[in-house]
């Protein structure tokens, strides 16, 4: 078979990457190492060393990890049990899933405002049951910002966690029981092993659409500025290019880093991949 | 294995549903509340916020965009994305996982930095027009899309048939399409869907490719949001919700939803 002309099916695609992502991406990447015409790490010493923007940085880091964990703690209970639900059942719950992840974050982020607002849903609700007489400051918060962040994400973590559960054979687990080991220990040795690359994968997309998500962010956190509405309020608001190329490095190192590590923790806790 | 402990995981499971679904159900009632603000539970009955969404001309505007930059992008990534996933599923050669992960690469790219590079290195290094960096920008999100779930469409696919088609006379463009794109039509149909939704709901890589006159209809619900906090963000919201439960129901036809749960 002519095999050399596949090639050319491939090229369009990735010459279209190539030039409108890689290589931008390149450019801005390298533009942020280069100062007043020369090659310096000037421009991140003294990102690094503005308090401003350092804490920007870490709240960013702090709401991401935070919003992971939560998205954990509560995507993995309900993965497993969607994933033993019998076809029909199980087929309502990914479906349940899905919807949300397929509509607006605009949207979504809009209806946790009419909830946590100073004349929200919930402030009204405690009100009424006599909890507070001032309404308590929910919206424009850190907290905010991660109730948003883990409403958006929460469906990437079930949906990745049921595509490994639903694989795993459960007379392992009977066996196991069988043979003595306690339903915790059953579940600790076979069940969670056996999720770790889903929770890998949902860790990863979870952490990384945290970490860069604009929109929640931008509506629940008011002035609590996270790294990517730094970056528009540096470029286009104050028109500081310099530091937003910096911001937009950063983000795009950390990702990476972030893809690299949860890589090797997944080998280390599988080894068969 | 049924005990008390599954009560829990049950009672577990339905808290978190309702805080993903509560949010949009909330939504919905407020959108037909007839006050200038967001009354839960309403007080009363109007579709007037759903009559001023058509009032307001920049949703007007911006929703002719958004549905432009989604169709020609979806052609264009099509374009570029089938015989991509075609030779990436049909061969075997080196770099085939590299350039898999090239192609899959612009669901982990922030949309917010992709945006900001094609600004910069687009619109204001080479002084292309707005609204064809925001095309570009848009065919990016959707390569993956399309390239992910045909390959997982193709994958189902035995190519001996092709063979036997071409032993039986017809050359290489015929037997495509006449044998190979009739058997992968519901993919197309899905992944063209999914990267509609995803190029039709996405801010971050739209944020920095709008101007004046150039926005798409996310950017505009988001500058509303920030000003205004009436109930026709919620009317807009509602239409958004019918329309993706239609887009679910074609998607679960043709390729199935439980391909979230199964690619990657």
């Amino acid at each position: 078979m002519n095999k050399k002309y596949f090639y050319l099916l491939l090229l369009p695609c990735f010459l279209f990457l190539l030039i409108f992502m890689v290589i931008p991406i390149l450019v801005t990447t390298l533009s942020s190492f280069y100062l007043d015409g020369r090659i310096t790490l000037e421009g991140y010493r003294s990102f690094l060393t503005d308090h401003y923007f350092l804490n920007i940085l870490f709240r960013t880091l702090r709401i991401s990890l935070l919003t992971t964990t939560i998205c954990i703690i509560l995507g993995f209970p309900v993965a497993y049990y969607v994933s033993k639900l019998n076809v029909k059942l199980k087929f309502i719950f990914i479906a349940a899933a899905v919807f949300p992840l397929l509509i607006s974050p605009v949207v979504r982020s809009f209806s946790w405002m009419a909830i946590l607002g100073r004349e929200g849903i919930f402030n009204t609700l405690l009100k009424k049951i006599g909890i507070i007489n001032e309404p308590i400051q929910f919206l424009y918060t850190e907290l905010a910002i991660v109730i948003g962040l883990v409403h958006l994400f929460l469906p990437l973590m079930i949906i990745a966690l049921i595509g490994v559960m639903e694989n795993i054979d459960y007379d392992l687990v009977k066996a196991a029981q069988s043979l003595g080991a306690s339903r915790f220990t059953s579940f600790i040795k076979i069940v969670f092993p056996l999720s770790v690359p889903g929770l890998v994968v949902g860790s990863v997309l979870v952490f990384v659409g945290s970490l860069t998500a604009y929109t929640t962010p931008q509506l629940l956190g008011g002035s609590r500025r996270v790294m990517s509405t730094l970056l528009y309020q540096q470029s286009l608001t104050l028109n500081n290019w310099y530091t937003a190329s910096i911001i937009a490095t950063i983000m795009i190192v950390a990702t990476f880093i972030i893809i690299g590590i949860m890589n090797k923790i997944a080998q280390k806790l599988n080894p068969k991949g | 294995m049924k005990n008390e402990r599954n009560y829990l995981l049950t009672l577990m499971t339905f808290l978190v549903y309702f805080f993903l679904l509560g949010p949009l159900l909330i939504i919905i009632v407020v959108s037909f509340g007839p006050d200038r603000y967001l009354a839960f539970p309403p007080n009363g009955f109007s579709l007037k916020w759903y009559s001023n969404i058509f009032e307001v001309s920049m949703f007007m505007t911006t929703f002719k965009i958004s549905i432009t930059i989604a169709l020609l992008g979806n052609f264009i990534a099509l374009l570029l994305g089938l015989p991509a996933a075609y030779a990436l599923s049909r061969y075997n050669f080196r770099f085939k996982n590299t350039l898999n992960a090239i192609f899959i690469s612009p669901i982990l790219i922030p949309g917010i930095v992709l945006g900001f590079t094609l600004l910069k290195f687009l619109i204001i290094s080479y002084n292309i027009p707005m609204f064809t960096g925001l095309l570009i920008g848009h065919i990016i999100l959707m390569i993956p899309y399309i390239v992910r779930v045909i390959s997982s469409s193709l994958a189902n696919l035995d190519f001996s048939i092709e063979e036997a088609a071409m032993s039986l006379g017809a050359n290489r463009f015929k037997t495509f399409f006449i044998i190979v794109l009739p058997n992968i039509h519901s993919g197309i149909i899905a992944g063209v869907l999914l990267s509609f939704l995803e190029s039709f709901n996405t801010v971050d890589v739209s944020l920095f490719l709008s101007g004046p006159g150039i926005s798409t209809l996310p950017i505009q619900m988001l500058n509303y949001v920030e000003y205004n906090f009436d109930p026709t963000i919620a009317a807009m919201s509602v239409l958004l919700m019918v329309f993706t439960v239609i887009f679910m129901f074609v998607i679960e036809r043709t390729l199935g939803l439980t391909f979230f749960t199964k690619s990657r």
